[in-house]
Parts: C-alpha cells; structure tokens; sequence
C-alpha cells in the first residue's frame, strides 16, 4: 500500500516543457517514477524527454490513461490548469506553482467539490512514496521505503524530517507536502486520516506551522480516531504576530494561530510533541518503543 | 501588501463606498487648503486631522485632532507631519509621520443619534470562502470583543459561485439593527463593499468604524486594507500605492534580492532555505538560549550572491552576535552554498561575530569539508542537534 501515489501510478506533468516542468520531470524519470506524458496546450504531439506531449489533459487521460497530474504552470494560469485537470478526471492534482492569488483559489476550492478528485497542495513540494513514484520535486535519495508517513506544511522542513526518519533506520510510506497557502487541497486532517487508513504506515509525523487551525482539528481527530503514534511539531513558536513568515498562510491572526496554542492542542489530543525540530527521528523511535 | 488609510478610502469610493470627503496633505499648507475645499463641498466647520501611517491606535496615540477653525487645521496638521507616533502597534520606537488625511466632520446634529458599527470581509480559511464579519461595537478593539462578548460578532459566508446576495446585505442591516432609511443605505454599502474586496483582490478589508450619521446615511470612518501579494500582478495601480517608508529598510534591501526578510528583535542571526525551516531554525535559537534576529528564507536559490547579499543585511543589525546558516541541499547542492559562504565571507572582509554553517542534503560532506578546509572563523555541522549546541556554546 502507501497512500496517493505508488508504482502504479499514470503521472503526467502539465507545464512539462517549461524550465521547471522539464527539470524536474527529468528527475523524477530518473528516480523510477512512471511519467506517462505531459501537457503544454500548443506543443501537443511532440515528444519531450521521451514522452508524449498533449494539448489538453483529456487527450492525455484518453491516450495514456494518466490519473495522476503534477503542475509546474506559473501562478497566473495555475488555477485553469488544476481546473482542466480535475474536469478531465484526474484522480490525483497535485500543485507546486507557489504564488496563485487567493481568489483564484477560492474559486478552484469551489469547482471541485463534489468532483471525484484529491488536490495536494499548492505552495507544496508534492507527494513521494519512496522506492516507488516521486511526484514532485523533493530530492530522492534523501528518502527510504519504510513505514513512517510525514504530512508537513513545509518543503526543507519536510526534508529535515525525512532525514531523520531514515538516519533512525524506520523510512517513509508516503510523505505529503501539503503546502504553505490559506487555501490548500488537502488539510492536514486529511493527510493524517489517508496515512492512518494505510495498514503500511506505523507511525505519522505531522509538522505544522503558525497561521489556521488545520492542525488543531487534525489532532481532535487522532484523539477520536487515531490508532497510531503521531509525533508533532510547530513550526514559527518564535514567529511575531502580523507577519507573514514566507509562507502566505504563516501568519498569526488570533490567539488560535500561535505554535504554543496548537503544542498545547496536540499535546491535549495524545499527540508527541516535540519543542525542537532536531529530535523528529528520536522521538518517533520512542514513541514505537523502539530506542 | 498594506494600504494606508487614505489610500484604503480612494479605493472604496471607487467602488461606491461611501466615505467622508476628505483629502490628503503632505504638509501645512496642503491641509489648509484641503480644509478649504472641504467647506466648499460640505458646508462643514470642524475638520479632522488624521496621521497617516500603517498602524491602529493612532488616535490613543494623539495622530487623530479634531480641528475647529482653519488656523487649527494648519496647526493640527503642522504638529502631526514629522510627528514620531507611538501606539500600541508601532513599538516604542514609533512611526515618523508624512501625511495626514483631513476629512469634513460627520457627526453633525440631525434627527437621530449617530451610531458606529465594526465590519470587516476576510478569508475564512476553515471554508475557503470569505466572510463578511461584522457588530453593532464599532469603534472597538475587535479581538476584545471577540473575547469578552463573542455573541455580539456576526459572521455572513459568501458563496463564492454566486457572491454576496441582496438578502445576505440586508440580514446585516437588520441584524446592525438599522430600519428605513439607514436599512437601505446598509445594502448599498456593505454591497459595495463586498465588491471593493473582491475587485482588488484583497486579503483584508476592515472598515472600523462604520457610522451612521443623524441624517441616516452610512459612511466608512477608517479603512484598513490588506492586498493579496500574489494578485498584485493583475492590480499594477494598486501595486504602486506601495510605501516603502513604512517597512523595514532591511526588508526592503531584502526584497531587491528576491530573499524574504522579516527583522526581529533577538540576537542570532539566521539564514535558511525554505520558510517553514526557517521558521523551525528560529526557534531552534530560541531553544539554545539565543534570540533570532530576524527570519531570512533564501529559497530555492543558495549562490554566493544571495548568501552575501543575506549576510550584509543580517550584519547591519548591531544587536546580532552570532549567525547560523541552515541550508537542506535538496536541488541546491551543499558544496556549491559552502563556496558562496566561504565566497561572500571572503568578499564582505571583516566578520566579527562567530558563523555556524549546517549543510544537510545533497553533497552535505563536501560542503563541510569545504569550510572545514577555508581556514575562515566558520563553524561547520551537519545535524540539526550539532547546529543547535554550537549556538549554544557561541552564545556562552
């Protein structure tokens, strides 16, 4: 098993001839990663780095079977290109444009609804089930097969977490960079419930940030529902209050908003908080009773 | 992006809001001549005189005169522009005053008593749909109200499919406890509004207060307004209202760099890839006994140039006594940010305070040798653990 992706997966990258699509495209052929095409409306029937090029992602859902997209298209087209993606039945969207302007998001949240479709990110480094598909644009080797699942808010933070995770000998099921913006696809919830569901997963690490309340409801929701150990951290406990910590959703607002409010939450639900993001791996051994 | 009140007003009536006339002034003479005008267009006898600046409380603060006579507005406006104002939001330094906005006074006797509301629309990031959010308290502290009478605290959610209905206006008329004619003038107003923030693509829009005048009329007394960053692409006039005499100098030096900077008030310097990392290394300086001095993510982009350009803002700050660059090498390779490390510390000559380099991720031991090799007054890690206890023994 493993969540989201996995061998198996159809991958298509839209924005695939551009500079980054084609970079990171190219990485993710060389992890192993099954990319079946891409999409640059214009360049269809072209080849690109051995694959076919379609000009719409119907075309590439009906030729190449793809269920799985990922968008490197510029912010200001972003939104069109989850849009087209979700119309034409892809299973999986999953957006690392950073920059899309809330409104647009506000109307993507809406279009799908009801639509039989999961959206990960934007702002995110995307999904990895290691040993399996890269779909995004996290460094590979960093990554092992194992059985600890990682939902984070953040891309090197995530990597950080990774890291730790292998060096402690355990690896990662699925890692899901859920990503940085107000309006995300994906809450944190939702990564957390997917990795609970997934009889691989062992363990969960969720790290979080200032700004919302996707963690607190995350943590409500292990105390009614969770059956594994789930090791957290709050990014921005040091954070000021009114200021965007580069991530456009890292702000604190409220009192609700702060690292120490959702520590305290977490730490209410049964959750193993950590205060320092250097003791992730440790902790997690612990809380597997494994140190 | 945040807009001055003035400017915050120019787009509400754009959009047909109404607001009290008003015009802004750089100096004495200016006000004095918008106070004229004023009388012109309102037949009104008192003015008021309203610092400009990106902060609240500037009334307590004394940045907000009531004037009574012509001479009193030149005066007023002359004690204000220049003026360092201090409010709770603006740290004890305060923030140097450049305009004031002078406006007609509205609380004019009528038939009725004037009253004042609170209504904001923002993002409810719960829903992903955005709110009207709104109180019969105007004039107050909102977070206070919120904590002592959250029951007084109305929220309206907008179907983003359809937008803001008629009925939806006029259940926050009646909810505001408006009949009539103020009823009426509510619809229209909260309806441009609504459309105001939509049109500008803004992240916040706080109208506080709002005011009813004795004759009935509704009116926005003060605007705070957020714009999206990532919209400001599609609203270039609004882009230009930027004041970059209201932010940080470090931060504006930051932004010419592409690197994102946000100052504190600690003693730790910190460069970072990445902004939840940077965020998470910040606290790690907490956690060793230090204070960051400020969040700095570079991206995704870790060369010699960035690196000297963050290591020439960080050193501006007298207070920093150490630095600590935390880069997770992913597309970035390690040894490459090490050869701008040893590059930028090179080229800036005289760094005083201890650097502490953490190199993780793609060729991580080179980087490290790398430093180790450079013969500079570089500290060199590789765990986050290792970076955190040589922030500790430098800060000893």
């Amino acid at each position: 098993m493993s969540v989201l992706v996995n061998k198996d997966s159809k991958i298509i990258v839209q924005g695939f001839t551009g500079t980054e699509g084609t970079f990171h495209a190219t990485q993710m052929i060389d992890y192993g990663t099954n990319v079946v095409g891409g999409v640059t409306p214009g360049k269809g029937g072209k080849y690109h780095l051995g694959k076919p090029v379609f000009d719409t992602v119907a075309e590439a859902v009906e030729k190449v079977g793809a269920n799985v997209s990922l968008i490197f298209v510029p912010p200001a087209f972003a939104a069109d290109a989850i849009m087209e993606a979700a119309d034409a039945g892809i299973k999986v969207i999953v957006t690392i444009t950073e920059g899309i302007p809330t409104s647009d998001m506000v109307l993507v949240k809406e279009f799908l609804k009801g639509k039989d479709c999961r959206m990960v990110g934007p702002n995110c480094p995307g999904v990895i089930t290691p040993g399996e598909a890269k779909v995004g644009i996290m460094p590979g080797f960093i990554h092992k097969k194992g059985t600890i699942g990682i939902v984070s808010r953040s891309g090197t933070l995530t990597y950080e977490a990774v890291d730790q995770i292998t060096k402690a000998g355990l690896g990662q099921s699925t890692c899901i960079g859920i990503g940085g913006d107000p309006i995300i696809g994906t809450s944190t919830k939702e990564a957390v419930e997917l990795l609970m569901n997934d009889p691989e997963t062992e363990g969960i690490i969720m790290i979080g940030e200032i700004g919302g309340n996707m963690e607190a409801d995350a943590a409500r929701w292990i105390k009614e529902h969770g059956t594994k150990p789930v090791v957290g951290f709050i990014a921005g406990q040091t954070a000021p209050k009114g200021r965007r910590m580069g991530h456009a959703g890292a702000i604190i607002g409220g009192a609700d908003d702060t690292a120490a409010a959702k520590m305290k939450i977490m730490r209410e639900c049964g959750l193993h908080v950590v205060e320092s993001p250097a003791s992730l791996g440790k902790t997690m051994l612990e809380a597997l009773g494994r140190n | 992006m945040n807009l001055h009140e003035y400017q915050g007003k120019q787009l509400l009536r754009r959009y047909g809001v109404s607001v009290p006339v008003g015009f802004i002034a750089n100096n004495s003479d200016e006000a004095l001549s918008a106070a004229k005008k004023i009388s012109d267009e309102t037949n009104s006898t008192l003015w008021v005189v309203k610092a400009q600046i990106h902060a609240g409380g500037r009334g307590k603060g004394g940045g907000v005169k009531i004037a009574k006579s012509l001479d009193e507005v030149k005066q007023l406006a002359s004690e204000i522009i220049g003026m360092q104002l201090v409010t709770h939001q603006t740290g004890p330094q305060g923030k140097m005053v450049n305009k004031v906005l002078v406006e007609q006074n509205v609380f004019y006797a009528g038939e009725s008593e004037p009253k004042e509301f609170y209504i904001s629309v923002l993002l409810n990031r719960e829903t992903g749909r955005n709110i009207i959010m709104y109180t019969t308290e105007g004039g107050m502290d909102i977070e206070e109200v919120a904590a002592n009478t959250p029951e007084l605290i109305y929220k309206e959610e907008i179907d983003p499919r359809v937008g803001l209905q008629a009925f939806q206006a006029r259940k926050i008329a009646f909810n505001l406890g408006l009949s009539g004619k103020a009823m009426k003038e509510m619809v229209k107003f909260v309806t441009a509004l609504y459309k105001a923030y939509e049109g500008t693509d803004s992240s916040m829009f706080e109208i506080n207060p709002v005011l009813k005048t004795s004759d009935n009329l509704i009116l926005a007394l003060d605007s705070k307004v957020s714009i999206d960053d990532n919209a400001l692409y599609r609203h270039q006039d609004i882009a230009e209202m930027r004041d970059i005499t209201e932010e940080d100098p470090a931060e504006v030096e930051a932004g010419k760099y592409n690197l994102n900077f946000v100052k504190l008030d600690g003693n730790v310097g910190c460069m970072v890839n990445g902004a939840g990392l940077a965020m998470a290394t910040m606290d790690i300086i907490k956690l060793s006994g230090g204070d960051p001095a400020n969040f700095l993510d570079v991206g995704g982009t870790a060369n010699a140039v960035t690196v000297e350009a963050g290591f020439r803002i960080i050193l501006k700050d007298p207070n920093v006594k150490a630095i600590l660059i935390n880069i997770f090498g992913g597309i970035v390779r390690c040894d490459r940010v090490a050869q701008g490390v040893v590059d930028a510390y090179k080229s800036i000559g005289n760094i005083k305070v201890p650097v502490i380099v953490r190199l993780q991720g793609t060729n991580a031991i080179e980087g490290k040798e790398l430093i180790d090799a450079s013969g500079l007054k570089v500290f060199s890690a590789i765990t986050l653990k290792e970076a955190a206890d040589l922030v500790k023994e430098v800060m000893v």
